[in-house]
């Protein structure tokens, strides 16, 4: 049977309709505010920082029942930057991000396991530039008055997103490991 | 009179720390200069570290070669040298030593300093991580941009002299000064 699109068309169309759907659900919010997502690449062993400043998540967590939790993340890749004009102008490129076929990273729960302690065992996709991967992201929960933080760093490969082609995929030059640290803030989360 | 012709030349030591050191000069002088308007690339990246690292080395001999220069006195000039040279002549030399010795310093730590507040801390040979003595900050990177680039060339103008002297003291003058620099080929 043929819709008369390509199947990654079909798969985006399928994730909306997640999107969709995990939003009605969702009941918690996000504080973008106090959010962030932040990520240091080395660069012939120097450590160069950059952050994501536009991102959204849908969150729907009942930490009596976090099994039945659910997270999309959204990231707005156009957003990204080092701190330095001269490296924001070349990671929209085609060999870094090439933003304009893919202007959104997401990431997509599939199971949350509680592991104790304010600590949670986050599984799901991890979609940038197009190259979905699996990921196991540890969470560690924190409450200060109504807000709670749910934080964690993550090392991710960006050869497996092709973050970084042609001459940039040498990671000589450009370590493969980034280390991405996100703290989100989330309103409506029942006390732990 | 075989200790005085000894004494006229640096000793081995200094002779090796001073090419290793005009070397590094150049090659990380030449390097700042072509590496600053090139497009983003890897090749760029190379340059700016290499650039840096050439810089660190540079700060290293020098200190290197101070303590030894205090520790081993230098050769004074020969007598039939210093008593043909005007007095101008003289404390121009002097004055050209203490410059370049002050610049082989201050030019990299400037630089050191410029990186560390452009954000870029140096990471010695892709290895060693050097601490930053000044916080990142892009206006007080702008600030120093200049003073690197200005020391550099005060430094790459003073070598000229330098090259100019000695090179008028051996075609010119035909003094032989030029020996007790010359590498020993054993």
């Amino acid at each position: 049977m043929s819709f008369g699109f390509k199947s990654t068309r079909a798969v985006k169309l399928l994730l909306l309709v997640a999107l969709i759907g995990t939003a009605a659900q969702a009941q918690q919010l996000l504080l973008p505010a106090q959010s962030e997502i932040a990520f240091v690449s080395k660069q012939m062993g120097v450590p160069v920082e950059g952050r994501f400043k536009k991102f959204d998540a849908q969150v729907s967590f009942d930490p009596a029942k976090p099994a039945n939790g659910k997270i999309t993340l959204a990231i707005d890749i156009n957003s990204i930057t080092l701190g330095a004009p001269e490296p924001d102008a070349e990671l929209p490129k085609a060999v870094w991000f090439n933003v304009a076929r893919f202007p959104q990273a997401t990431f997509q729960s599939s199971s949350i396991k509680n592991l104790g302690g304010g600590k949670l065992e986050v599984v799901g996709k991890l979609a940038i530039k197009g190259q979905t991967q699996d990921a196991t992201i540890p969470v560690m929960l924190t409450q200060n008055g109504t807000t709670t933080n749910a934080s964690g760093v993550l090392t991710i490969k960006r050869l497996a997103y092709k973050i970084g082609e042609n001459e940039w995929a040498d990671t000589s030059m450009v370590a493969d490991d980034v280390q991405v640290r996100f703290k989100l803030a989330l309103s409506g989360v029942a006390k732990l | 009179m075989k200790t005085a012709s000894i004494s006229r030349r640096y000793t081995g030591t200094a002779i090796f720390l001073h090419w290793t050191l005009g070397l590094f000069l150049v090659g990380t002088f030449g390097m700042g200069l072509y590496m600053a308007d090139l497009p983003f690339s890897p090749w760029r990246l190379k340059l700016y570290n290499w650039h840096k690292w050439g810089g660190i080395t540079i700060l290293l001999l020098s200190a290197l070669r101070l303590v030894w220069r205090v520790t081993h006195r230098p050769p004074a000039l020969p007598q039939a040298v210093s008593l043909a040279m005007p007095g101008w002549q003289l404390q121009a030399y002097h004055a050209t030593h203490v410059a370049m010795y002050s610049l082989f310093f201050i030019v990299p730590l400037v630089g050191w300093a410029y990186s560390s507040a452009a954000g870029f801390p140096i990471v010695l040979f892709g290895a060693i991580a050097l601490p930053d003595f000044v916080a990142a900050s892009k206006p007080v990177a702008e600030w120093i941009k200049p003073w690197h680039e200005a020391s550099a060339f005060a430094l790459a103008g003073l070598v000229l002299l330098h090259v100019a002297a000695a090179l008028k003291h051996h075609w010119i003058d035909k003094d032989g000064l030029l020996e007790r620099m010359k590498p020993a080929l054993r």
